[in-house]
């Protein structure tokens, strides 16, 4: 299972509800709120044992799919 | 000097006159004397503190912002001969420098503002104790928690780097002293306003119309409304011994509407103001009276203050490295359930006391943010049983119980706030207890309600402004009412401000010896 899928299954658990390959404000349109995002931050460090900081909490890396998939890349390059 | 007197205006008058008959290059330079004039006005000597607030975080700001540039610098020029582990080692070295810095920076000034704020709270407590302490004679500078908010978050965002550092004096002098946003926020942010504060503004009719609409609109709300209830909130809450039970049910309401007529009219002059000289700040209120639950309630009150809790000190616990490790402990020990649960909860639960310490040094305050703590806590709990009620019962769609829901909110909210109304903790609960056990519905049709600071005639317009209020945020809710104004026929939008104008000279709450009374936020 590649990164992307991992992600999808996790944000699937998280929202079964929500459409997270369409949806482009995760964040900025408050599909995910801080107690979600929180979790999503603690399952990806899990899932994937890297660190995720406050500082990387801006709708870039947030709001949608790719973004998020992108920060776990790139935080899997910087072990 | 308050934005509802008379100096005021004359003040905005004099120095808008200056902002756009000098030359632009002067209109940075303009703002920040007025702001200082301003805050000097409440005070010379707090000056001192505003500078010192300005100076440490700028050079704070600055000593980050020149180790980024030298940490680029540098790994530019050992591209070639550095590992990629060196690299990570002085990268890792330069952010702690910064952090140092930032921290620094940060302690002295919330160190300022607890000594000023908090230290006669801390000798009330310990004399409460049995100590003998005494209270020092210390007043609290003129939006020292709302700048001292903003400047950590300047510093925040420089170390995260979502913004550069400014590099001028003057320009972050500006951001944190000006004057329609120190009093009583918004808690503004230096990425969203340094860009249209410190850019020079051609002088534009539509923008000082449109500010002076936003004016008179927060003049109306403070002096009709909120100034005409004062009376009536500070009589009922002053005397808890004799005001009990269905008087309670009124002093939600009317202080509910007053805090709201009062805060989001002092946000409408700020705004006012500051788009007057061209400038475009964030709005801090989105209709937060129809929220279907306490958690919407808190995405649209006082957003700049939600969103800074949030992302100043909510994140960086619960994301920080202890709480993932201790998560990752109770997942070990007590399952998924508590381990997600549990350190999110404990984030909450000191953000929510730091929120009610940051509105006031008191008892009351810390236990008005704990009960929304709990309240909320207790929603987020209970959301999966909500989900399968709303599923099997009745659909979240449902008009009626939308209706429902957003009365709920209400009736919990002004349960909460009348917390800031009372001596101590206990008048409020005593209160709060007697709605159910006094039973003297009776007051509502004997005349009673008329003793307490307001006539007929001051209910009626107490009732006919809450209608407006309330017919204008539905129109609001299909987009900007000064925009669809603009649609109006120049005579019916000439008429419409008039009135507007008219109600506020004479409904205005002035009577003898007029002195329109503090904006409640102020005091925070």
């Amino acid at each position: 299972m590649n990164v992307r899928e991992e992600l999808m299954e996790i944000l699937e658990d998280l929202h079964p509800e929500v459409d997270f390959e369409t949806e482009d404000a995760l964040v900025s349109g408050k599909v995910l709120d801080s107690f979600d995002i929180v979790n999503l931050v603690t399952e990806l460090d899990d899932a994937f044992d890297i660190e995720i900081t406050a500082a990387d909490l801006v709708p870039e890396n947030f709001d949608t799919v790719d973004g998020i998939a992108e920060l776990i890349m790139k935080r899997m390059e910087d072990i | 000097m308050l934005f509802t007197s008379y100096g005021f205006i004359g003040f905005l008058l004099i120095v808008l006159v200056l902002y756009y008959i000098l030359p632009k290059s002067f209109q940075k330079v303009i703002l920040l004397l007025a702001s200082f004039a301003f805050y000097a006005l409440s005070g010379p000597l707090y000056l001192l503190y505003l500078f010192s607030a300005i100076l440490t975080t700028f050079l704070a700001g600055r000593y980050m912002g020149k180790n980024i540039e030298v940490q680029k610098a540098y790994i530019a020029d050992h591209r070639d001969t550095i590992s990629r582990e060196g690299r990570k080692l002085y990268n890792a070295r330069q952010k702690a420098k910064r952090k140092r810095a930032m921290v620094y920076a940060i302690v002295i000034n919330i160190g300022v503002l607890s000594v000023v704020k908090y230290t006669n709270f801390v000798i009330g407590n310990i004399n409460a104790l049995g100590g003998q302490l005494t209270f020092l004679d210390i007043a609290l500078p003129l939006g020292i928690s709302y700048y001292t908010l903003m400047s950590v978050g300047y510093l925040v965002d420089i170390f995260r780097g979502t913004i550069k550092a400014e590099t001028n004096l003057l320009n972050y002098a500006l951001f944190l002293s000006f004057f329609p946003h120190i009093v009583q926020g918004p808690i503004s942010r230096y990425g969203e306003l340094s860009r249209t504060l410190c850019e020079p503004h051609d002088f534009n009719s539509q923008n000082i119309i449109f500010g002076a609409e936003r004016i008179l609109f927060g003049f109306f709300k403070k002096l009709v409304i909120a100034d005409r209830l004062f009376p009536v909130v500070s009589t009922i809450a002053g005397d808890p011994k004799t005001y009990r039970g269905a008087y309670i049910l009124c002093l939600m309401f009317f202080y509910t509407l007053e805090l709201y007529a009062d805060f989001t009219g002092g946000i409408d002059i700020t705004i006012g103001v500051a788009e007057m000289f061209g400038i475009k700040m964030t709005e801090n209120f989105e209709r937060p009276y129809f929220s279907k639950s306490l958690k919407e309630y808190w995405r649209r009150w006082h957003i700049s203050m939600g969103t800074w809790f949030k992302d100043y000190l909510f994140f960086p616990i619960a994301m920080s490295s202890t709480m993932q490790k201790f998560s990752k402990f109770l997942r070990k020990h007590f399952g998924d359930y508590v381990g997600k649960r549990l350190p999110v909860y404990i984030s909450s639960f000191i953000v929510w006391f730091m929120t009610g310490l940051w509105h006031g040094a008191s008892w009351n305050f810390i236990v008005w943010g704990l009960l929304n703590y709990v309240i909320l806590m207790i929603s987020e709990e209970f959301e999966p049983l909500t989900v399968k009620f709303h599923e099997k019962f009745i659909p979240m769609e449902n008009r009626v119980y939308q209706g429902f829901m957003v009365i709920r909110t209400m009736i919990m909210v002004s349960m909460l706030k009348i917390f800031d109304c009372y001596a101590n903790v206990g008048d409020v609960f005593a209160s709060i207890g007697s709605i159910f056990t006094t039973g003297n519905f009776g007051i509502f049709t004997d005349g009673s309600l008329l003793e307490l600071g307001m006539d007929v005639f001051d209910h009626g317009v107490i009732f006919a402004t809450t209608l407006l209020l309330f017919v204008l945020s539905m129109i609001q809710r299909r987009g900007s009412i000064r925009q669809r104004m603009l649609a109006l026929p120049f005579a019916v939008r000439a008429m419409l401000i008039s009135a507007l104008f008219i109600g506020v000279l004479l409904l205005g709450d002035y009577g003898v010896g007029y002195d329109s009374s503090q904006f409640i936020y102020n005091r925070f």
